[in-house]
């Protein structure tokens, strides 16, 4: 699996990232420096996490008018799997390839640890490694992690199968507890109408291995590994 | 030759700071009455925070050297070998002035001040700690500061993306007008690939980049430098306003830049900004610079050279490159849109020059500014050992579990976990063990290495006896990195203390330097990087004495390392160390009898020595399963956080009937004895036995359960989960709404 990471001012997850990727898939990811308007051929774009532009403005603001985000958008809509983590989730949304927006925590706080999420469809090539109803330990560490949509759009969503992970509590239920950041409906992920962007606001890739506490985010890359390959 | 405005009064040098002795001093380097930017030079320069005027003759006697040790202090940051090739580059940094006025910002730019002081010597950043100091829980101003200062550390560490991995925070009166912010930096740097601030090659350009300089923080120096009154809040505009977007740009820039080989120099510009950087570089390289200010990159309008030349604007450098690499460093620094421009050039003359619109502002000679730049033998008082409080004499409590849940969830040992969630201490995918440790652990990306890295101090022990106070705060951090089963490399250190004009604070300072000196000395733990705070003093009250160290230590083998969590139910819990019940000024004497007195815990070095490793011994040779320090609260406190640590297991204390001197049972489980760990194994005898061969003292205490009880003496016992709710539960009821 080839894959590419967009790297834009104040990106700061982007090693973390080639590193998961390239664990996984024993390719070497290409860096993209946001002013290009070209992108190598591959498999997988990535929008990793970060403070891109500081968050300033709002998170992911400026980073979706990017030459390279046009690019990212046509590839996406020719079919090429997309994924946005945490700062790219943000900016994912910002540029419309997913619905929604992602608000300040309810807390008004950074929240930093690991949270519990249950994956609620494995209908898609970042999720079919795991079992629908599965609990997963991945950390988050955001600011701006409180997924917002309006109820018509929450609503297709869950009609259309588009959520791709929830927070929950300890027993895998989904209350106020287990989303410490206020999202609707506990949404932690979601895809687009093709089924194949996916915004993620935990870090997949910093649940990959063992020595670090927890490997709950490798089945995501594995999965991607296997079908794009 | 002409000086622009060279009218200066002594009235106008005393309002800077500069004593009548220190001006007259300044005439006669010049020869001639200073201008207005002259004089903000100097007394820039020779303000407490930049001289040491008052340290340096007692900082000078530390032990700074080592195998080990590639740069000591003198640069912007400590380096020291860890092998293969690689060296580890460390410093801490006090903001507690700043804090205090603007809590968010002042924290902020601590945070980004000592980053730059580790890129700049070309490291990449790769953990942030702090120790924090905080007033009582009591007065009004106290959550205000801690939910800014958290916010600012945060909003700072985490949009660069650097780990923020550990840290210590106390709250104590003593605090209430002057908090404590005090922020390090560990960094990774190929250790043939280290720059410095030095400048070479008369005739080379002098390049500044980064941000653009405006009028903030102008005198943040020389308000460090003074004690507080009722005033303090008008020091507002001498604090300066941090952009972390920024200087994450210049972070990568910088690292870029030093990959090729184009720097001749680098320094960054911290306090006292574009003064104190260009003295550093053109004095330590034995040159003058001539500077043309208007090439400065501003963001105001109008800016005297005064106000250049002592903005403390954040995110800048200056630098001087070989003359053929400015092409490849300006398109690399407009590549991450920063500012690049030519400033001025190096000379032969020795003197720094600065000019503006076609005219000298100043034309100083710098080897006369720095070396008579003042020193002073402040008279100091030795503070006397107090009384040892005989632990016979301390009334046993009603019941030694209420004791110990009262003390798990005070001010002082409550669980952090609401600040260290509000840091991004996951972030470059190698921390390996997390916040609420002994030490955090780091791993080396590409080896088999990591490092440990703690910070410490026990300030009432400093108030109390401040040479044993010192002696301990160097020996806990060795101690918290080696119960890590890391070998301690060394350490950097902050000293926080009063109005070293006082003899009494003074001789604070002198005591807790003589204990470091011996503790630093004999544990082959040098200093290599550090920083003075002085002056932290409110309408004549001083902050208790808080010299913070920092410790690094290295792991060969991380897989190889301990967590303080007990592991399996049914292990024997092993004290090693010796007891003798040690209460005068523990946290049960203060928080449960109310008493802050009484002589502190001794150190015994040998001891500490032995014991250490001993148990890194241990944990290398893979024989212990988890491994804690004793410090705050003694022997039951530590053994209920190993539990609360733990996935539900418990622990069955036997406290033995012959504890030494007939002590009673609190004295053993709350004393603070020094030089103690508690680690847990399968096979108790055997480490018994190893322990014996050693000469190092240990016993079984008791053992690890899965009845999710505590049980300290006979039927006295309590459940963790009571435990757990107010240990985990003080700081964020009491942060609740702030």
């Amino acid at each position: 699996m080839k894959s590419a990471i967009i790297v834009f001012p104040g990106t700061n997850r982007e090693r973390d990232m080639a590193l998961a990727l390239e664990q996984s898939s024993g390719v070497e990811p290409t860096l993209v420096w946001y002013t290009d308007s070209e992108l190598p051929k591959v498999d997988l774009i990535v929008v990793p996490g970060g403070f891109a532009y500081g968050d300033y403005l709002r998170a992911g603001a400026m980073a979706s008018r990017a030459p390279a985000m046009r690019a990212v958008v046509e590839r996406a809509e020719n079919g090429t799997a997309v994924l946005g983590v945490c700062n790219g989730f943000q900016v994912l949304t910002e540029i419309g390839l997913l619905p929604g927006a992602l608000m300040r925590n309810a807390a008004l706080k950074f929240i930093c640890r690991n949270l519990d999420l249950r994956v609620e469809t494995t209908d898609t090539v970042f999720t079919s490694g795991y079992a629908k109803g599965q609990c997963l330990s991945i950390p988050v560490a955001h600011n701006d992690g409180n997924y917002y949509a309006d109820d018509a759009t929450l609503d297709r969503l869950e009609g259309e199968d588009r959520v791709a992970f929830r927070y929950v509590d300890i027993e895998g239920r989904t209350t106020d507890v287990g989303n410490p950041n206020g999202s609707a409906r506990s949404i932690a992920g979601v895809l687009s109408e093709n089924r194949r962007v996916l915004g993620f606001m935990p870090h997949p890739e910093n649940a990959t291995d063992p020595a670090l506490g927890g490997v709950d985010g490798k089945p995501l890359f594995s999965a991607l590994v296997e079908a794009l390959s | 030759m002409t000086i622009a405005n060279a009218t200066i009064s002594l009235e106008q040098a005393t309002e800077h700071g500069l004593s009548e002795e220190e001006y007259a001093n300044i005439l006669e380097i010049l020869d001639r009455e200073p201008s207005l930017t002259e004089l903000g030079i100097f007394s820039s320069m020779w303000s407490e925070h930049c001289s040491y005027k008052s340290s340096k003759k007692w900082l000078k006697t530390l032990p700074t050297e080592g195998p080990q040790v590639i740069q000591g202090p003198g640069e912007n940051a400590g380096v020291v070998d860890i092998g293969d090739g690689q060296a580890v580059v460390f410093k801490i940094e006090s903001h507690n002035h700043p804090s205090f006025i603007e809590p968010y910002q002042g924290a902020a730019t601590g945070v980004g001040g000592i980053l730059r002081d580790v890129f700049t010597m070309g490291a990449r950043p790769i953990a942030n700690l702090n120790a924090l100091r905080f007033g009582d829980p009591a007065h009004p101003k106290t959550r205000h500061l801690v939910s800014g200062v958290v916010a600012g550390i945060g909003g700072y560490g985490n949009c660069i993306g650097v780990p923020t991995v550990a840290g210590e925070v106390n709250f104590h009166a003593a605090y209430n007008g002057n908090i404590l912010v005090n922020a390090m930096t560990v960094g990774l740097a190929p250790a043939d690939r280290i720059f410095y601030s030095a400048a070479a090659g008369a005739g080379n350009p002098v390049i500044y980049v980064g941000a653009k300089t405006g009028r903030d923080g102008i005198h943040g120096a020389t308000m460090a430098s003074a004690e507080f009154n009722e005033d303090a809040e008008e020091k507002r505009p001498t604090v300066q306003v941090g952009d972390p977007f920024t200087e994450k740009l210049l972070l990568e820039a910088c690292l870029e830049l030093m990959a090729e080989d184009a720097i001749i120099a680098i320094q960054d510009m911290g306090a006292a900004g574009l003064t104190s950087s260009s003295v550093e570089m053109a004095g330590k390289g034995g040159l003058g610079m001539e500077l043309d200010l208007d090439a400065v990159p501003v963001r105001e309008e109008a800016m005297t050279a005064y106000e250049i030349m002592l903005s403390e604007s954040q995110e800048r450098m200056l630098m001087v490159l070989k003359p053929e690499a400015e092409a490849k460093a300006r398109a690399i620094f407009e590549r991450w849109g920063l500012d690049f421009a030519i400033i001025g050039r190096l000379t032969t003359t020795g003197r720094l020059v600065i000019n503006k619109e076609g005219a000298t502002q100043a034309d100083i000679p710098i080897d006369p500014m720095v070396d008579q730049s003042p020193e002073y033998d402040r008279p100091w008082e030795a503070a006397p050992l107090p009384a040892v409080v005989d632990a016979a004499s301390v009334p046993a409590p009603t019941s030694l579990s209420e004791a110990l849940a009262t003390l798990m969830a005070s001010p002082d040992l409550a669980s952090r976990r609401w600040i260290w969630e509000q840091y991004d201490h996951l972030i470059m995918n190698d921390t390996i063990v997390r916040p609420g440790g002994d030490a955090a652990v780091v791993r080396v990306r590409d080896t088999e290495k990591a490092l440990a890295m703690t910070v410490d101090c026990t300030p009432r022990y400093c108030l109390a006896h401040p040479e044993t106070g010192g002696a301990q705060a160097v020996v806990e951090a060795w101690r918290n990195l080696t119960a890590t089963g890391a070998t301690p490399l060394a350490l950097t250190n902050n000293m926080n203390f009063g109005n070293p004009e006082r003899p009494r604070i003074m001789g604070q300072f002198v005591g807790c330097i003589a204990g470091m000196r011996a503790a630093a000395a004999h544990l082959d733990f040098p200093v290599v990087s550090g920083n003075v705070s002085l002056y932290n003093e409110t309408d004549g009250e001083a902050i208790l004495p808080t010299p913070v160290i920092g410790g690094v230590g290295v792991l060969t083998d991380v897989s190889k390392h301990a967590t303080l969590a007990l592991k399996a139910a049914g292990e024997a819990i092993i004290l090693i160390g010796e007891t003798v019940g040690w209460l005068g000024q523990s946290l049960y004497l203060r928080e449960i009898e109310g008493r802050e007195e009484g002589a502190p815990p001794p150190i015994d070095l040998d001891t500490e020595k032995a014991n250490g490793a001993f148990v890194r011994g241990l944990i290398q040779g893979g024989k212990i399963s988890a491994s804690h320090d004793l410090s705050d609260g003694g022997l039951a406190v530590a053994v209920a956080e190993m539990a609360l640590a733990s996935r539900g297991l418990g622990a069955i204390l036997d406290i033995p009937g012959d504890i030494p001197g007939n002590k009673p049972p609190h004295a053993f489980l709350f004393g603070e004895d020094q030089a103690r760990y508690v680690v847990t194994a399968g096979d108790g005898e055997a480490i018994l036995s190893e322990a014996r061969d050693a000469g190092v003292p240990a016993r079984v205490i008791g053992r690890t359960s899965d009845d999710g009880l505590l049980t300290l003496l006979g039927s006295d016992a309590i459940s963790l989960d009571m435990l757990r709710s107010g240990h985990e539960g003080w700081l964020p009821d009491y942060m609740r709404g702030a």
